[in-house]
């Protein structure tokens, strides 16, 4: 065990400024998950489209300004965009060569996302309850798909993280886990611009527009 | 444990567990060809309906069923992924890398494609029958009020598959940017290179819009959503838009690729550097560009009103401006070369002439007011026929006479070769011209006869006439494959080669590049030839190499999300939520578990070396 520990501290001693993208195989992830969020990029692109045609068609049930309360879903964006914050002083963190400042403010990060998943999944549960089932009308399947596929992001990424925390517990930083954080990181932020398109088009919009 | 090299158990369990770029390219060829002969013989089936008039060979249903599947399975399941195969033998090789950038993902994208695919076909055998709303899958016509399970199996595989794309596609563009060897900058790469590279960011911001699109579709059909249902405040023009800003960049992710590989055949065989390649490679640039710019051109009848269909008439038209400039590129190449003919280059040759034929027909549909009448008959069918099967086939058949000493050790039989050359080729123009005017006549596609006396009688038996010689053309390209093992190895260089991929002994080594190579100029073995001494020379000393390890999990994760699709098509939820779950997990022990590969000793690369 001591053996294990120094070696950790050698290897943390190593660590130049940016460890994430030293390796090729961290170059590789770093510019390979770019990609992967561009083609996310015209998934969500796709979906708010989509919800933008169809957010009309009420059909019989509840629309827009009957059921969206501003209040929440403010308080929503801003434990979202702190979570964005709190992931970016992981990676100066990082860069410091500070793994136990990673670990902290990830799962400060975690905990907000958590959060954030709570309110939402709250949120459904009190649209169902006003009448706004999935398959009441084009707008309510569109909402819920929209909204709902950016949740499923938001907890994709919990577990993610989650993973490298337990794992990555007590290794130190290292020249293979430190694209693995930056990477998740990136995702987080990707969610994060999303859910403003999301706030923007959906909500705002649906109360102002 | 992660240091160890690893092991094959069985020749099975190797293929099975394989993430070399060079076995995954040959399992997408397999896997390709698989699926272009069922293709083929649904397109068989259809041209025996319509030798004759009213005849009554196939049910109409059934009808229905091959021209969905031919579609669906030519265009998603043979081309794409054939191309993919050639892709992922060659890039690695013409950019001087040992391997590509994510070889995990690379075997993973190959499983998820072919367990998508052989779901989306097991609708043969199950449920209610093959899907029959054609390979676009228009809504209503796809919508669980008119179509029964067939579309259940289609959504469900072809997300799969198109998952499997698009992870290609990543792979493709970061080892291009990233794995090029010293000396290879962009602008020194191979045509067939570039070409493969615009195509995979074509696939990336492509096909994220059919991921939504067939997953709305699933989520109506499935969970009883109302996207596409008016009475519900649905729309079905939603689907078209979605369907269609994939379905155009689609048909330049499957002809990019192949204006590469005849790039690299023309250029090969007239003995004459690339007319041209600093246009061609704008020329390409340009194509992928607009061909995002397009997509409503499919929907010209749908009523979107004359300033958008202006719009993207004139776009269209656009397109065959960077189109003409590599036409007449090739041509220049081909001018004053020393031109052999064999059967890669004849089918490099064919190619020309056939695609600009599509190619006009395609700027007369781009007429809007004209679309009007030209819209859903035959012409559309031969037009576009022109185009993949007079571009993409020939560029897939090309290829494979071109690459095939590379990637199995034996060249083609070459007599062999022409005859499926001649009667491939003459049987492609039988079947496909006539069409033209059949289309002009007003013979509407997809409808499963017509009657006598309509004019149409004459043609069409010509039509078929055409499509055997194709099958039998084809049969003999089969039969070339198994005669010619017995040739012998020709060797590195077969064909006096221009690229990196002719360096390096055959058959190819695991690593590929015992050292990686220096690129001193555009076509750098030639430049070797010709200003050096024919070998390339090395940009780092020998020494180990270091190789990923190969895994079971990519084909454990495309089979749990190919046993949760039976979940869904049966409405069993502990399935459909087992199965993806499954695929979750193994990405939890791919995170977990490190795995940074093993080492090829110097030794046993020297030993490898003396071989030779």
């Amino acid at each position: 065990m001591a053996d294990t520990q120094s070696q950790v501290h050698q290897e943390t001693e190593m660590i130049p400024d940016h460890p994430e993208k030293v390796t090729l195989e961290g170059k590789n992830k770093f510019l390979g998950f770019w990609f992967f969020l561009g083609g996310e990029t015209v998934l969500f692109a796709s979906l708010i489209g989509t919800y933008l045609g169809l957010r009309g068609g009420t059909a019989d049930g509840p629309g827009a300004t009957d059921l969206f309360h501003l209040p929440l879903v403010f308080v929503m964006t801003m434990i979202l965009l702190t979570s964005s914050l709190t992931s970016v002083f992981a990676v100066s963190a990082m860069h410091k060569g500070n793994m136990k400042g990673v670990l902290t403010w990830m799962w400060i990060t975690v905990l907000l996302g958590a959060t954030f998943l709570g309110f939402e999944i709250y949120e459904f549960y009190e649209y169902v309850h006003e009448g706004l089932g999935f398959t009441t009308s084009a707008f309510s399947g569109a909402f819920y798909t929209l909204v709902g596929t950016h949740g499923a992001h938001v907890a994709f990424g919990i577990g993610w993280i989650l993973t490298l925390l337990i794992r990555y517990r007590n290794t130190g930083l290292t020249l293979t886990n430190a694209p693995k954080f930056y990477t998740a990181i990136l995702y987080w932020h990707f969610i994060d611009v999303v859910w403003v398109f999301i706030f923007t088009v959906v909500y705002l919009l649906g109360i102002g527009g | 444990m992660s240091n160890q090299k690893s092991q094959s158990k069985s020749t099975l369990w190797d293929w099975l567990t394989t993430v070399d770029h060079k076995k995954v390219g040959i399992l997408y060829l397999l896997g390709g060809a698989f699926f272009f002969v069922i293709a083929g013989i649904q397109a068989m089936l259809m041209r025996i309906q319509l030798m004759f008039p009213e005849a009554s060979f196939l049910p109409y249903q059934s009808f229905n069923e091959m021209f969905t599947m031919h579609g669906t399975n030519m265009i998603f399941l043979a081309a794409m992924p054939l191309l993919f195969g050639f892709m992922n033998y060659i890039i690695p090789l013409q950019i001087g890398a040992r391997d590509v950038a994510f070889p995990f993902l690379n075997a993973l994208g190959f499983w998820f494609f072919l367990l998508g695919g052989i779901f989306v076909n097991l609708s043969f055998f199950l449920g209610d029958g093959p899907p029959d709303a054609g390979w676009t899958s228009y809504v209503p016509l796809a919508s669980d009020q008119y179509a029964g399970s067939g579309l259940d199996f289609f959504v469900l595989g072809l997300q799969i598959s198109g998952l499997g794309t698009l992870i290609g596609g990543i792979n493709f563009l970061v080892t291009v940017i990233n794995m090029r060897a010293p000396g290879m900058s962009m602008m020194r790469m191979p045509l067939f290179t570039w070409t493969s590279f615009v195509a995979s960011m074509l696939i990336l911001f492509a096909f994220p819009a059919l991921t939504v699109g067939y997953l709305l579709l699933m989520l109506e059909r499935l969970f009883g959503a109302n996207f596409f249902i008016p009475d519900m405040g649905g729309n079905v023009v939603i689907w078209q838009h979605l369907f269609w800003i994939f379905g155009h960049p689609e048909v330049y992710i499957l002809i990019l690729p192949s204006f590469g590989i005849f790039s690299e055949v023309i250029a090969t065989f007239a003995k004459k550097r690339l007319f041209g390649y600093t246009a061609m490679v704008f020329a390409t640039l340009v194509i992928g560009f607009l061909g995002f710019m397009v997509w409503a051109h499919h929907m010209f009848t749908v009523g979107m009103g004359p300033i958008a269909n202006a719009v993207f008439a004139v776009a269209t038209m656009a397109i065959a401006v960077p189109t003409g400039i590599k036409i007449f590129n090739w041509l220049f190449t081909l001018w004053g070369g020393r031109i052999k003919i064999n059967t890669a280059n004849l089918f490099a040759l064919a190619f020309i002439p056939s695609f600009v034929m599509g190619g006009v027909t395609g700027v007369m549909l781009a007429v809007s007011a004209a679309n009007y009448q030209m819209h859903d008959t035959y012409f559309v069918v031969a037009h576009f026929h022109y185009v993949i099967v007079g571009g993409v086939v020939l560029a897939l058949f090309s290829a494979a006479f071109y690459w095939w000493p590379r990637m199995f050790g034996y060249k083609l039989n070459e007599p062999l070769g022409k005859w499926f050359f001649w009667l491939f080729l003459i049987g492609f123009h039988l079947t496909f011209f006539f069409q033209h005017f059949l289309g002009l006549m007003g013979m509407p596609r997809r409808v499963a006869s017509y009657l006598e006396g309509q004019g149409f009688s004459d043609m069409n038996f010509i039509s078929s006439i055409g499509a055997f010689m194709m099958a039998i053309g084809f049969i003999f390209f089969l039969v070339n494959v198994f005669v010619s093992i017995r040739s012998g190895n020709p060797g590195a260089d077969p064909w006096d080669g221009r690229t990196l991929e002719w360096t390096i002994p055959s058959p190819t080594p695991e690593y590929n590049f015992a050292q990686t190579p220096l690129t001193r100029d555009l076509d750098p073995l030639w430049y070797e030839k010709m200003h050096g001494d024919g070998r390339m020379k090395a940009s780092e000393p020998l020494g180990d190499i270091h190789m990923p390890n190969a895994t079971i999990l990519p084909f454990l994760m495309a089979v749990g999300l190919f046993v949760s699709a039976f979940g869904f098509v049966y409405h069993n939820h502990w399935v459909a939520a087992g199965g993806i779950a499954f695929t979750f997990a193994c990405m939890f022990v791919r995170s977990i578990k490190e795995d940074h590969g093993y080492h090829i000793h110097k030794e046993e690369i020297l030993s490898d070396k003396e071989v030779e």
